[in-house]
C-alpha cells in the first residue's frame, strides 16, 4: 500500500490504458472523477424511481404501478439517493480536492482509495438488480423496520448485502479521508489554516467510522433474525422491533448530517469566493460544526415520538433536537455575515449557494417543527416529513453539489462552465423544486400518510402540482448533464489557474485542468 | 517507508480498530436497551400486577377495546366481547377464544399492546393467559380470562383504552416471508 506517489513530473497517466487504466487506478482524480460519474448515474436512476412513485401519485387511486411495487420504489428510491448518490458524490469532492486543497500529492492510501470505489458498483447492482429477482426489492422503506423487514423476500437479504457493502466502502473512505487531512498537509497549512471543506470532511469521517459500524450490525442482527433463528427485532422469539429504531436511528440521525456537513463546507468555500470578502467567523464556523457532531448522536429518538417513550424521555429528545438549531444558525449567520457588503456576483456557483440558504434553512425550520413532540404526534409519517427531509437534503445537500461542481469544474476540465446553461440549471430546479416539495408540506399538515400510493379525494390538487413539479425538477438535470458534458468535452471559454477572480486556497495555484500529479513537491503555506 | 507512511498506518490501525468497536457497539446496544426497559419498568407487560389503589371511581367510565391478532395464522383467536365499559378501580374481566387450527400440537404466546401507548402503565392485569405460553393439541380450542383494573389515575383525557394481543408461535422463531419456503402448511 503506497503512502506517496515516486516522484513523476511528467504529466500523464502511468501503467494500463483503457478500461484498465481506471480499474486499477490509484490516483486521486481519477477515483474522485469515478465517484462522481457513480453518483450522477445512481442519481439518475433513483430520480426515475421517484417520477414513477410521482406519476402513481398524480391522481388519486391506483393507475400505474401496483401497491406493493409502490413500496418497493419509495424503499429503493430513499437507499439509491442516500448511499448510491448523495454519498458517494462527497466522496468524490473529498476525493478531488482534499489532496488539492492541503497541498499533498495523493491521499494518504492510494491503493485502499481504489477498493473503495469499485466496491460500489457491486453493491449498486445488488440493490437495483433485486428489484428482478422472485418477490422484488424490500418494500420494508429506506429504513428497513422491522417486522416488515424480517418477513420479506430474497430481495431485503440483497438490500443487506449492498449495505454492508456501501458500508465498508465508506469507512474505508472515511479512514483514508482522515489520515490524508491529519497527516498529509503541506508545511505551514495549521489545522486552523484548513479550508472548511476539508475541516467539515473532517468531521463527517469521523462521524461515518462512528455510525456506519453500527448500521452494519443493525442489519446483520436483521440478517439472523431472517435465516439463523435469531430474534432481536423477531417479537415471536422474545425480540422487540422498537428495538432495531434505536439502533438504527443512533446510526440514521448523525447519518442526516453525514449528508450535510460536507455540502456546509462547499458552501462556505463558494460564498468568500463570490462576496470577495473572508469568510466571517472561521473559527465559530470550526466549533459549530464539531458541536452538531457531537450534538448529532444524542437527538436519535426524535424519529420515534410515536413509539409510546415515557414523557421524560420524549421532553430530552425534543431539548437536545432543539438545541442542535443553535450551531446551524451560527452556521446560516456566518454565511450571510460574509456576504454582508461584500461585492457581491452571482455566477451559477454563487446562485446555488445563496439558493441553498434560502431553502435549506426553510428544511432547518420545518425539522424544528417536527422536533416538538407533541406537533411531531400528528405530523411524523406524513408528507409533513417529507418535505423537510427534501428541504434539508435536496435543497441542502443536493444543490450544494451542484453549487461545488460549477465552482471546481474548471479546475477538473479546464473549461468554465457555460453560464447561460447553468443559470437554467439553477432556476428551472430552484422553481420546480418548489413546485415540487412545498405543496407537501400543506398535503401533511391535513394528514397524508406517506409511503402510500393511494390517497383521499381533497389531496388530488396538490398532489397533481406537485407531480408536474416532479418531472420539471428531473427533466432540468438534464441541463446539468449538457453543462458538465461540454465541458468535459473542452468545449467553452478556458479557465485560468485561478478560474474565479477572488478564489482563495492552494486548488487555484495548480493550473486548469489540474494536471494528473500534482503537489510532488509541497507547497509551503505561510 | 518514510516517516509519514509510519505515521498514516498507526492511524490507520487506530481508525480500524475504532471502526470495529463501534461495529461490537450496535450490539451492545442490545443489552442496554433490555436493561433499561427492565429498570424503568416500559416493558413490564407480561406479568402480574398489583393494585395498591383499590378507590373505584364511580364517576368515570372508561371504555376497554378488546382486539386479537395472529402472528402468521396459525391460530384462530378472538375475544368472546368486543369492548367493555368499566369505572377506574373496577375489577373486571374478558374471556379470549384461541384455537389451534394446524394438525400439529403448538406452543404460542400472547403479546399485549397498547392504544393510546401510555395507557400501558395504567392497565393492571391480575390475571392473564399472556403470562404463559400455551400448549394447544391440533385443532384443540380454548377460552381463557383476563382479569384487570384501570389504574384511577390515569389521565383525564384518555376515554378509550384499546388492548390488543397478539399471538405468537413460540417454537418457529422464525417469520417467514408469505411466498418464500413455505414452512409448516398454514
Ligand atoms: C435544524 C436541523 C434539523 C432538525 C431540528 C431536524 C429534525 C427532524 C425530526 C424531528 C425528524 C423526525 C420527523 C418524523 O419522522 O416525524 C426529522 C426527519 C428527517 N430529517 Fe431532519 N432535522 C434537521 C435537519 C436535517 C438535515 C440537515 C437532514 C439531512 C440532510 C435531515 C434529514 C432528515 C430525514 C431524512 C428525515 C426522515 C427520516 C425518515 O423517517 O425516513 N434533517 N428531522
Ligand atoms: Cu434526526
Amino acid at each position: 500500500m503506497a503512502a506517496v506517489i515516486p516522484d513523476q513530473s511528467h504529466d500523464h497517466p502511468h501503467g494500463p490504458s483503457g478500461l484498465m487504466r481506471w480499474i486499477t487506478t490509484t490516483n486521486h482524480k481519477d477515483i474522485g472523477t469515478m465517484y462522481l460519474i457513480f453518483s450522477f448515474i445512481m442519481f439518475l436512476a433513483g430520480g426515475v424511481m421517484a417520477l414513477a412513485i410521482r406519476a402513481e401519485l398524480f391522481q388519486p387511486g391506483l393507475q400505474v404501478v401496483a401497491p406493493e411495487f409502490f413500496n418497493q420504489l419509495t424503499s429503493l428510491h430513499g437507499l439509491v439517493m442516500v448511499f448510491g448518490a448523495i454519498m458517494p458524490a462527497f466522496v468524490g469532492f473529498a476525493n478531488w480536492q482534499i489532496p488539492l486543497m492541503i497541498g499533498a500529492s495523493d491521499m494518504a492510501f492510494a491503493r485502499m482509495n481504489n477498493w473503495s470505489f469499485w466496491l460500489l458498483p457491486p453493491a449498486a447492482i445488488l440493490l437495483i438488480g433485486s428489484f428482478f429477482v422472485p418477490g422484488g426489492a424490500t418494500g420494508a422503506g429506506w429504513t428497513l423496520y422491522p417486522p416488515l423487514s424480517i418477513q420479506m423476500g430474497m430481495g431485503m437479504d440483497m438490500a443487506i448485502f449492498a449495505i454492508h457493502i456501501m458500508g465498508v466502502s465508506s469507512i474505508m473512505g472515511a479512514i483514508n479521508i482522515v489520515v490524508t487531512i491529519l497527516n498529509m498537509r503541506a508545511p505551514g497549512m495549521t489545522m486552523m489554516k484548513l479550508p472548511l471543506f476539508c475541516w467539515t470532511w473532517l468531521i463527517t469521517a469521523y462521524l461515518l467510522i462512528a455510525v456506519m459500524p453500527v448500521l452494519a450490525g443493525a442489519v446483520t442482527m436483521l440478517l439472523t433474525d431472517r435465516h439463523f433463528g435469531t430474534s432481536f427485532f423477531n417479537a415471536a422469539g422474545g425480540g422487540d422491533p422498537v428495538l432495531y429504531q434505536h439502533v438504527f436511528w443512533f446510526f440514521g440521525h448523525p447519518e442526516v448530517y453525514i449528508l450535510i456537513l460536507p455540502a456546509f463546507g462547499i458552501i462556505s468555500q463558494i460564498i468568500p469566493t463570490f462576496a470577495r470578502k473572508p469568510l466571517f467567523g472561521y473559527a465559530s464556523m470550526v466549533y459549530a460544526t464539531a458541536s452538531i457532531a457531537v450534538l448529532s448522536f444524542i437527538v436519535w429518538a426524535h424519529h420515534m415520538f410515536t413509539t409510546g417513550m415515557p414523557v421524560t424521555g420524549q421532553l430530552f429528545f425534543m431539548y437536545a433536537t432543539m438545541l442542535i438549531a443553535v450551531p446551524t444558525g451560527v452556521k446560516v449567520f456566518n454565511w450571510v455575515a460574509t456576504m454582508w457588503r461584500g461585492s457581491m456576483s452571482f455566477e451559477s456557483p454563487m446562485l446555488w449557494a445563496t439558493g441553498f440558504i434560502f431553502v435549506f434553512t426553510m428544511g432547518g425550520f420545518t425539522g424544528l417543527i417536527c422536533a416538538i413532540a407533541p406537533i411531531d404526534i400528528q405530523i411524523h409519517d406524513t408528507y409533513y416529513v417529507v418535505a423537510h427531509f427534501h428541504y434539508v437534503m435536496v435543497a441542502g445537500s443536493l444543490f450544494a453539489l451542484f453549487g461545488g461542481a460549477y465552482y471546481w469544474l474548471p479546475k477538473w476540465t479546464g473549461r468554465m462552465p457555460d453560464e447561460r446553461i447553468g443559470k437554467l440549471h439553477f432556476w428551472c430546479s430552484m422553481v420546480s423544486f418548489n413546485i415540487t416539495f412545498f405543496p407537501l408540506h400543506f398535503l401533511g399538515l391535513a394528514g397524508m400518510p406517506r409511503r402510500v400510493p393511494d390517497y383521499a379525494l381533497q389531496f388530488a390538487d396538490f398532489n397533481a402540482i406537485a407531480t408536474v413539479g416532479a418531472f420539471g425538477f428531473g427533466l432540468s438535470q438534464l441541463i446539468f448533464l449538457w453543462v458538465i458534458v461540454k465541458a468535459a468535452r473542452g468545449e467553452g471559454q478556458p479557465a485560468a489557474a485561478r478560474a474565479w477572480e477572488n478564489a482563495d486556497g492552494l486548488e487555484w495555484t495548480v493550473p486548469s485542468p489540474a494536471p494528473h500529479h500534482t503537489f510532488e513537491e509541497a507547497p509551503v503555506v505561510r | 517507508m518514510s516517516e509519514i507512511a509510519r505515521e498514516n498506518r498507526r492511524l490507520l490501525g487506530r481508525l480500524i480498530v475504532g471502526s470495529l468497536v463501534m461495529f461490537g457497539f450496535g450490539f451492545l446496544l442490545v443489552p442496554f436497551y433490555e436493561k433499561i426497559c427492565e429498570v424503568t419498568g416500559i416493558n413490564r407487560i407480561v406479568q402480574p400486577d398489583r393494585v395498591a389503589n383499590t378507590q373505584v371511581d364511580a364517576a368515570r367510565l372508561i371504555t376497554v377495546e378488546f382486539d386479537a391478532n395472529s402472528h402468521d395464522g396459525a391460530w384462530d383467536f378472538r375475544p368472546l366481547q368486543g369492548a367493555l365499559r368499566v369505572h377506574p378501580g373496577e375489577l373486571a374481566t374478558v374471556v379470549y377464544e384461541v384455537a389451534n387450527t394446524r394438525r400439529e400440537p403448538m406452543t404460542g404466546q400472547a403479546v399485549p399492546s397498547y392504544g393510546p401507548p401510555q395507557a400501558a402503565q395504567y392497565f393492571r392485569k391480575m390475571e392473564c393467559f399472556c403470562f404463559a405460553q400455551q400448549t394447544l393439541e391440533a385443532g384443540e380450542r380454548r377460552t381463557m380470562p383476563v382479569a384487570f383494573v384501570v389504574d384511577p389515575d390515569l389521565p383525564a383525557d384518555v376515554k378509550t383504552i384499546t388492548l390488543s394481543y397478539t399471538f405468537f408461535e413460540v417454537e418457529g422463531r422464525r417469520a417467514r416471508a408469505p411466498g418464500v419456503e413455505s414452512g409448516h402448511g398454514s
